[in-house]
């Protein structure tokens, strides 16, 4: 099949989240402000306003009640969306299970920021992080680029009869959000034809065969459903494998469930998610040319975390150092958890967790040149200095 | 004046309709809610969707894999039957809307007191604020019953709670209740109404305007609760009746700024023990030594009975 002529433009982060929304024209966007994924809100109720889509939006006064909202029109039966960041999924919190539990496939562009205190309002990956055992699936963005494919993908994946489960769609607050990059947007038919019609599956609308949802469940049957839900989540890699394949075989973009920088014969690895990966992978060709075996491994799926596959691609390597942009205080970061699990069955390489770039502080260049050098040292020595260290930061 | 015709409604209609909350469901005998809940769907002519805020109407309707509800029925957590509702009539909006979805339907939710006047007053702010086409049904039975009997700021003034209990030194509740209907009408909604389930009538004629008008409504209705009022369980229709004559609890409605008191006993009026005496929750307040805390009960039962009144008064013009 012929790959798709695209159109390419200069866009920022939001503006291209906001194209792919107004693409997939939701029935119902329940959404409230906060930076930075306000302009995607912005941008959406102006196409509302221009009669560019067929949604409803609702200006509700909380974003607890943005998820509640969304939760009744997903169970009432057709697509709906919501876009937020930091505070705003904080307060969603209680009902992000609840989505879960009750198996609909909502939509959520989640613009990452830090979370309060200290109230900060840019980049890191703590509220991300916060909703990791939500039970969403979560997919995780490098650039403008690929947080408008991931959502364009996003229904495709939440609706798969297999699956049924809400997703978030995570990029960089500011870094991703707020900067203008160069990128292709895909025709509107084409992008129609990719998602198809929305299948309902009991949906509370459907008046002649009426449905409870949202019964009180105790011990006898919580333990099912709480499995019947975990399995569900077992059927979402190969449908993001699936649905990846189709996409880049329409457009041309390619996807896994992680992404591989110069990982193959790799011996110092650096693991990391969204933007910071760009930056590590200039530097990581600069080592190349050095003669240094560098390479990176970048998250895409998170939840589902897929274990062996991540676990296979680093086994092999002599030192890899685990890069967070969130913390979990008194524990390792989050990520680098994840990384321990999957390396465990192979005792591989040498791992430690560096902690960089909270409340949007820069990760430049040098800095990742240090971590660099840092996992060079440790598979030279086989020994860590460090188990987990925060960088960037004054002492 | 309402625009809505008044089909008659008899006891003999009434009973060839089927009932829409099935008998079976796990709600404590003598309960107000579910006859309350029984009153509504019978007064509905329309396909009719549910949206119900946690608390003792949810949990004992709906207690997995059994359903005492034979229309369209969805909780999903206590302080947002409103935002909830909102998000299924939108999308019932938007589905009609695309033609996508040809029959009409009305939207109820239910909540509690301590889901509404509470935890829920915002999202049920924000949803009668927005407009949507859907009718708020408060069962208000004054606490937290389904945890367990704790206070809500719809507990009446020097009821007995488990939070504030009858000591030796408070004497229940030390506040007056909050007044969530003029609250309700203060946001300017299409409808709103105080009901009571011992005039079924008015409570069921006041459920088919509220769905007949343009725009969001909300409803007080009043709901004994035999465990948490501590009063017997064949009692809960006489104790609706008598916070009614009491003016306790006011029938009146509120349509496009016009207020209209239902009922008015006049020099019928009883005096509020009536209403208390009966009740294991105030009887701490007829111990020698708290006359003072019954007259101010009835202080404030006569205040806000005259503002009310006044507000008939005044819309009249
Ligand atoms: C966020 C949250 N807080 C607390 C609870 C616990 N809870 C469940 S029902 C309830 C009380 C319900 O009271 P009300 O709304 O008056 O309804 P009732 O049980 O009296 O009918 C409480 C406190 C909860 N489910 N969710
Ligand atoms: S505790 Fe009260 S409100 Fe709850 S079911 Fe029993 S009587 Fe009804
Ligand atoms: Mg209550």
């Amino acid at each position: 099949m012929a790959v798709t002529t695209t159109k390419t433009v200069a866009v920022d982060g939001n503006t291209a989240v906001a194209e792919a929304l107004r693409q997939l024209n939701p029935d119902v966007m329940p959404a409230y402000p906060i930076t930075p994924s306000t302009g995607i809100m912005q941008s959406f109720t102006s196409f509302v306003s221009n009669g560019k889509v067929d949604t409803e939006v609702i200006l509700v006064e909380s974003e607890h009640s943005a998820m509640s909202a969304a939760i009744g029109a997903s169970a009432a039966g057709g697509r709906v969306a919501t876009a937020t960041s930091s505070q705003g999924l904080a307060l969603m919190w209680e009902m992000l299970h609840i989505a879960s539990g009750y198996r609909l496939p909502i939509l959520m562009a989640l613009v990452n920021r830090a979370l309060s205190a200290p109230l900060n309002i840019h980049g890191d990956h703590s509220d991300g992080m916060g909703m990791r055992d939500c039970g969403w699936i979560q997919l995780f963005c490098e650039n403008a680029q690929e947080a408008y494919d991931n959502t364009i993908m996003a229904y495709r994946i939440a609706e798969h009869l297999d699956v049924r489960l809400p997703i978030a769609v995570n990029m960089d607050g500011f870094i991703i959000s707020h900067s203008i990059e160069s990128m292709q947007f895909i025709p509107d038919e084409e992008v129609k034809k990719f998602i198809g019609e929305y299948i309902a599956v009991d949906p509370l609308l459907d008046i002649d065969n009426p449905k409870s949802i949202g019964a009180l469940v105790l011990p006898d049957y919580y333990m099912e459903h709480k499995r019947a839900q975990h399995e569900a989540m077992t059927k979402v890699q190969k449908v993001v494998q699936d649905v990846s394949a189709e996409f880049a075989k329409l457009f041309g973009r390619k996807y896994d469930i992680f992404e591989t920088y110069r990982l193959e014969d790799a011996e110092v690895v650096l693991v990391a998610l969204n933007s910071a990966a760009g930056t590590i992978k200039d530097e990581v060709d600069r080592y190349r040319d050095k003669g240094i075996k560098a390479g990176l491994l970048k998250p895409r799926l998170f939840r589902p975390f897929p274990y062996e596959e991540v676990g296979a691609a680093l086994k092999n390597a002599k030192a890899v150092c685990v890069m967070d942009r969130a913390d979990s205080y008194g524990g390792f970061g989050p990520m680098y958890m994840e990384i321990a699990s999957a390396l465990y069955p192979h005792r591989g390489p040498v791992l430690f967790n560096k902690v960089y770039g909270l409340g949007g502080r820069d990760l430049m260049p040098l800095d990742v040149d240090q971590v660099i050098d840092e996992t060079i040292e440790v598979a030279k020595t086989g020994k860590a200095k460090m188990a987990k260290e925060y960088i960037t930061v004054r002492n | 004046m309402s625009t809505t015709q008044e089909k008659p409604m008899t006891l003999k209609s009434l009973s060839h309709k089927q009932d829409l909350l099935s008998g079976g469901h796990r709600m404590c005998s003598g309960c107000g809610a579910p006859t309350i809940v029984r009153q509504v769907l019978l007064a509905i002519d329309e396909p009719v969707v549910i949206a119900n805020a946690t608390g003792c109407l949810e949990v004992s309707t709906c207690l997995f894999p059994y359903t005492a509800w034979r229309v369209p029925w969805m909780h999903s957590a206590f302080e947002n039957a409103a935002a909830t509702a909102s998000g299924i009539e939108t999308m019932y909006r938007s589905l009609r809307k695309q033609g996508k979805l040809k029959k009409e339907m009305k939207f109820i939710a239910f909540g509690g007191d301590g889901g509404t006047y509470d935890i829920g007053f915002q999202a049920l702010s924000g949803a009668m604020e927005r407009g949507h086409q859907l009718l708020y049904i408060c069962y208000d039975n004054g606490a937290y019953m389904n945890t367990g009997i704790q206070r809500s700021s719809a507990t009446p003034f020097g009821a007995d709670t488990t939070t504030q209990p009858a000591g030796s030194k408070i004497q229940g509740k030390t506040q007056r209740r909050k007044d969530l209907t003029r609250i309700m009408a203060a946001h300017n909604v299409a409808y709103a109404a105080q009901a009571s389930p011992h005039n079924w009538k008015d409570l069921m004629t006041k459920v088919k305007k509220a769905l007949a008008t343009n725009g969001p409504a909300y409803m007080g209705i009043v709901a004994p609760c035999n465990r948490g009022w501590r009063t017997q369980t064949n009692d809960s229709i006489l104790l609706s009746r008598l916070a009614v004559d009491t003016c306790y609890w006011p029938l009146y409605e509120v349509e496009g700024g016009k207020w209209t008191i239902n009922y008015d006993p006049k020099d019928k009026k009883k005096p509020v023990t009536e209403w208390l005496k009966p009740q294991g929750r105030f009887k701490h307040l007829f111990a020698p030594g708290n006359e003072g805390l019954l007259e101010r009960f009835q202080k404030y039962v006569d205040q806000d009975w005259e503002s009310l009144k006044k507000l008939q008064e005044m819309s009249k013009s």
